[in-house]
Formats: structure tokens, C-alpha cells, sequence
């Protein structure tokens, strides 16, 4: 039997951004799996390269951006696409809603013909199917097919990001990538849209990757997380564990930095990481988290620990984790 | 007893909407706000929380009932506001729009002191609140522009800068959500070193349950208008009483023992506000019968609630029986 390539494969991939004043390191060396249905969320803070992981993935970073290594959808090597191809792909292979995407909406344009467009461009339908799959998309995103004829300004924050989900389903992609999807939004419709967005996962069998800051949403939709630093993935694991009981202390400090409500440890202790993330033009030598890191060991300076197992299917970035 | 630091009562703020609807922001609101505590006002967006913070910052005149501070009712006068204003100080949610990008640190600090000609040693007393806010050495600062600094030290910069004039009483709208989660704890840190160490009196309001159950003495939550439940942080998030505090509860990823309720719809128009018990349309416990076995179904909808008194305790204002 010949292996199924998996839906989304990274293999020590590098970005880096040219800049006036010298290069940017953005993404220094990322390998990730994700099958179809799973689910996986990126965590960090900003300027730690995971929007611009996101963006890398269907080739949508701004020129002077320089990629290394390998990143294949579906097994296929999306450096090495054709335009052709790429044009392709995207949206029908894998698509993206981008953080604050509810504003790049046409607001002179119907709900409907902006969901259509995608569909007849890529000539999966004509006209009048793409009407009828319109529909169908807005109500698997819990929104009446009459929407289609509204115009963006008469729809809310909510509905507004369920129809940038839509948008994206439009054609169809195996690959859902969400950058911090729920950010603009309220509590109440945050919940709302990761329902949905696990409901697709779950029923539809597409891939979701989904970026955030925010540590407790990624927890709630999430099975898998990757938790970034300055560029690397320093853990990554089934999330209950990596939530729970970290192994990497940067990991450790940012589930702390998210309280669970009820826990008396947390009570009038609030906790946070003192320092800034570091700038990617001027990393620290060996680990890049020691001049942050509370257990940090002599070591620490010059080792640059690359990701170790932890346990199956779990792995950390910390000398503190034994050697293979 | 000594009256309130500030106080809300019967506290009505409207707005003329477009096509002449009014918006009732803020619907009959009696607030106790004692010296040195530190309370959350909670609500999803448009509850009206925001609307109140400004009332009580005098930056909204309401329409009916009145603010007092230290038992004296609030001027609305120009020459009665100035001294009011230096003795309640605002923080905003977003630290790098609150600064002039023009101005450096000790610009930003020093112009709260100039505009009230406060007397003495300008220098000192900016150094004295920057160091108060962490910023140490503080003179390291003076020159910095916003730009410079991350996003955590500029939240500091906008503190230091309410805190030069002494005030009483600090209202934060959202302090830490436009900040990265490592930098929020220690900004939340250093709100409740803040109270502990001036005795200064918070008002914090913000949508993040997980921030009040970090730093907050009490708890009030809103919803179109009202305060719908309020007391002690623990008895509002550990026993919460009415259905929506409750609904609201479980959809926040940080509390993990709720059964999820996530309320369907859009958060509620205050142009439209229904007749009843004004949560009755989006009520879990109505359309579960709970409120027809308990005999109370047609009061939610039509009868009318009282405004939720100031002063201790845990009260809800909610007409099923198992609410105290």
C-alpha cells in the first residue's frame, strides 16, 4: 500500500523577511503533521512568527519574504507550484480567514455575490448553482439563506465572521487555516463560532489550523497544540497535557497567564512573564527564552535545545526534558 | 458607616439612535462603589458597561438619577469637574492609541500635572509614578517615545500617567486585552499592588470573567442596561444565580465545570428593550420551563423587576426562586 501523504506536512521550514536594516528571522526551522478532522492550534505571542507560518502555507507572504525547506499539501510541494496551481489550490485546497477579516468584506457588494465569487471562478458552478450553494453555505454556518442579499453594514460582528467561515468553505477546501478567528468578537458569539468551527472539523473531516494568542480558546477547540517562541515550535502535544502540565516553561507561563476561574491558586494572583519577546534580529544565544525563563539553568546560554519527546506524540524545546 | 467612594443611583443614560430611536445605554442603575475595593463590572458588548464607567467619570451627563463621589453629588459644571477629574483618573484599553507618539514618557506623565498645576518637584513626581508602576530606573524613561517601548511598558506609561495626580479612584476600561497574555499578569499585578499599597479604589470593565476572578474583591454583571447579579467574586462565579451570569459563565473557556449554554443570537439592542424581565427572550431557564413549574413564567414576561439595590451582598435580579 502506497502512504497517504498527510493533509498539511511542514518540514523545517524557515522564513525570513528582508528588511532595510538586515534580515528578519520570523520562523526559524518548523516541522508540523495535520490529517484530516484534526485539529490544531498555534499559540504565542505576537511577533513570534505564527501569522506569518499561516501565511506561508499557500504562498501569501509579501515579496522580499524567503521560504526554506518544505511545506506540502496533500503531498504536493506548494514551493514548487506553478501560479497556475497555486491559483488552484487556493480556496479549493486550503483556505484562510485572516484576523480581522470581517473587515475586508466589499461593503458595496450582497453577502451572496461575494460568497458566489469563488465558486464561479473556479467554475465548480454557474451562476445559478453557485446561488443554490450559496445558500447551503450560509446555513452551515447558522445563518438564513436570505442573508445573501444583505450588504455587509447590516450585519453584526458575529454574523459577519460566520460569513467570512462560509467564504471560505466556498469551495470546498480539506484545509481550514483561522487566524485568531474569534479576537474582535464577544464571549457569547466567540462560543459561537467555535462551535461551528468544530462542528466542520468533525462532520466535514476538514483540517483546521487555528492561531491565536489566546490560549483559552485554543484549549476549548483544539485537539493538538504547538506553542511558538521567537520563531520555533518549543512544544507541541495533545492539548489537555500541554495546558495542564507543560514541559516547556514558556508553555507553563502562558497556560498560567490564563486563569481557570474556581482555582484558588489563582485568586488575587494574577501571573504573568516578566520581560518582552525578544526581537528576531537580535535573539539571545543558545536558548531564546533564557533571559525570560524562570527555571532557567547555566546551560541554558549556549544550548540550543531543539524539540525532544516528552512523551508519545508530545515533544519540548527544554534541556530540562531528558535526551533521546 | 462612611458613604461610597462613588456611588450610581438610579442611573439613566439615553441616546438618540439613528431614525430618532432611543437607546436606553444605561436603564436604572444603583451602584455602591467603597473606598479601596476593587470591582468588575462585567457584560457582553453594548450591555452598557462602558457607558456607565464614563457616567461615573463625568464624561456623560445622564439623564436621570446622579453620581456621587464621597457622598456629594456630581457637579456638571466645568470649573466642578477639573478637581473631579484629577481625583478619578480613566485607563484605557489600547495603550499605544492613549499616547502621543510625539511625546516622550515624561511629556505623557508630566502633562496630567501641568494642566492641573499641581505644585513642587515636577520631576520627582513624574519618576515617583513611573518607578510606582514598575518603570525603574525611572530617569531611563524620561526620553523613551511610545514607539520604543513594548506594549506592556507603554500600559504602564498610560497608569503612571493617571497615577501622578493621586486620584482615588482609577476606572479601567479593559486594561489588558489589547496586550500579549504573558504581559497581561503582570499588569493585573500591578492593579492590585496599586490598591494594596495606596489603598486606591479600581473599577474594571471588561467582558474577561478570568481577569476579575484574578484581581477582583466584587463582581456586578450587565446586561441591556441593568446590573443583573451582583457580590463577592467568589459568590457570583462560584454560585452564579441568574441565567445569564450563568450562560455567560459557562462559554468562558477558562471555567471548565459548566455545562456549556451558549445563548443563540446577537447581544441584545438597548433600542428595543423588552417588556419583562429584559433577559426573558434569550432565557435558558424560561425556555426550559423552568420558569412555568415555578409559576413566575408570565411575570418574566410582562411583570416588572426593581433595580437592583446598592450596597453588600450577593443579589440577583432574577424572579426564580432559587435566586436570593
Amino acid at each position: 500500500m502506497i502512504p497517504v501523504a498527510p493533509l498539511l506536512e511542514l518540514e523545517d521550514v524557515s522564513i525570513t523577511y528582508a528588511a532595510r536594516d538586515g534580515d528578519v528571522p520570523a520562523v526559524r526551522g518548523v516541522s508540523l503533521t495535520l490529517e484530516e478532522g484534526q485539529t490544531l492550534g498555534i499559540a504565542g505571542e505576537s511577533g513570534c512568527g505564527k501569522s506569518t507560518l499561516a501565511a506561508a502555507v499557500l504562498r501569501l507572504l509579501p515579496a522580499g519574504a524567503r521560504v526554506t525547506g518544505r511545506l506540502a499539501l496533500d503531498g504536493e510541494d506548494v514551493l514548487a507550484m506553478s501560479w497556475g496551481r497555486l491559483r488552484a489550490v487556493r480556496w479549493s485546497g486550503a483556505s484562510v480567514i485572516f484576523q480581522g477579516a470581517l473587515h475586508s468584506l466589499n461593503p458595496v457588494q450582497t453577502i451572496g455575490r461575494q460568497v458566489a465569487e469563488p465558486i464561479v471562478i473556479h467554475g465548480l458552478a454557474d451562476e445559478s448553482g453557485a446561488r443554490a450553494k450559496v445558500g447551503e453555505l450560509l446555513e452551515q454556518v447558522g445563518l438564513p439563506a436570505r442573508h445573501a442579499d444583505a450588504y455587509p453594514h447590516q450585519l453584526s460582528g458575529g454574523q459577519k465572521q460566520r460569513v467570512m467561515i462560509a467564504l471560505a468553505l466556498a469551495c470546498s477546501p480539506r484545509l481550514l487555516i483561522a487566524d485568531e478567528p474569534t479576537t474582535a468578537l464577544d464571549v457569547m458569539i466567540q462560543a459561537q463560532v467555535l462551535d461551528l468551527l468544530d462542528r466542520l472539523a468533525r462532520d466535514l473531516g476538514v483540517g483546521l489550523v487555528m492561531i491565536s494568542h489566546d490560549l483559552s480558546v485554543l484549549g476549548s477547540a483544539c485537539q493538538r497544540l504547538a506553542i511558538m517562541y521567537a520563531g520555533r515550535i518549543v512544544e507541541e502535544g495533545p492539548t489537555a497535557q500541554v495546558l495542564r502540565t507543560a514541559a516547556h516553561p514558556y508553555s507553563a507561563a502562558l497556560a498560567a497567564s490564563f486563569p481557570t476561574i474556581g482555582d484558588p491558586a489563582a485568586r488575587r494572583r494574577p501571573r504573568g512573564l516578566p520581560g518582552d519577546p525578544p526581537d528576531p534580529r537580535d535573539l539571545p544565544s543558545g536558548c531564546a527564552f533564557h533571559p525570560r525563563c524562570p527555571v532557567v539553568l547555566p546551560q541554558c546560554a549556549t544550548d540550543d535545545v531543539r524539540l525532544r519527546p516528552v512523551a508519545d506524540a508530545w515533544q519540548a524545546a527544554c534541556v530540562r526534558v531528558a535526551a533521546p | 458607616m462612611s458613604a461610597p467612594i462613588l456611588a450610581a443611583e438610579g442611573l439613566r443614560v439615553a441616546f438618540t439612535a439613528r431614525k430618532g430611536a432611543v437607546a436606553r445605554a444605561v436603564d436604572g442603575v444603583d451602584l455602591a462603589i467603597e473606598r479601596g475595593e476593587i470591582l468588575a463590572l462585567a457584560g457582553e458588548s453594548g450591555c452598557g458597561k462602558t457607558t456607565l464607567a464614563r457616567t461615573l467619570l463625568g464624561l456623560e451627563k445622564p439623564a436621570d438619577g446622579q453620581v456621587t463621589f464621597d457622598g456629594a453629588p456630581l457637579q456638571y459644571s466645568t470649573r466642578a469637574l477639573k478637581p473631579y477629574r484629577r481625583r478619578v483618573q480613566m485607563v484605557l484599553q489600547d495603550p499605544t492609541g492613549a499616547l502621543n507618539p510625539r511625546q516622550t514618557v515624561y511629556e505623557s506623565v508630566a502633562e496630567g500635572l501641568r494642566i492641573h498645576r499641581v505644585p513642587g518637584d515636577e520631576a520627582a513626581r513624574v519618576a515617583e509614578a513611573l518607578a510606582l508602576c514598575g518603570l525603574r530606573p525611572p530617569e531611563r524613561f524620561f526620553t523613551s517615545y511610545p514607539h520604543e517601548l513594548s506594549g506592556g511598558q507603554r500600559q504602564r506609561v498610560v497608569i503612571a500617567g493617571a497615577l501622578v495626580l493621586e486620584p482615588a479612584v482609577l476606572v479601567a476600561d479593559e486594561p489588558v486585552s489589547a496586550l500579549d497574555a504573558s504581559v497581561r499578569g503582570e499588569i493585573l499585578a500591578l492593579l492590585l499592588r496599586l490598591r494594596d499599597e495606596l489603598g486606591l479604589t479600581v473599577l474594571v470593565v471588561t467582558h474577561d470573567l478570568g481577569l476579575a476572578w484574578n484581581i477582583a474583591d466584587r463582581i456586578a454583571v450587565m446586561y441591556l442596561g441593568r446590573i443583573v447579579e451582583i457580590g463577592s467574586t467568589e459568590e457570583v462565579l462560584g454560585d452564579p444565580r441568574h441565567p445569564y451570569t450563568r450562560a455567560l459563565l459557562s462559554v468562558v473557556p477558562e471555567s471548565e465545570h459548566l455545562e456549556q449554554v451558549v445563548l443563540s443570537g446577537e447581544p441584545p439592542d438597548p433600542t428595543r428593550v423588552p417588556a419583562g424581565c429584559r433577559f426573558h427572550p434569550r432565557c435558558p431557564a424560561l425556555a426550559g420551563g423552568e420558569a412555568d413549574r415555578a409559576g413566575v413564567a408570565a411575570d418574566c414576561r410582562a411583570g416588572s423587576l426593581p433595580v437592583l439595590p446598592s450596597g453588600g451582598g450577593h443579589r440577583v435580579a432574577c424572579l426564580l426562586p432559587d435566586a436570593p
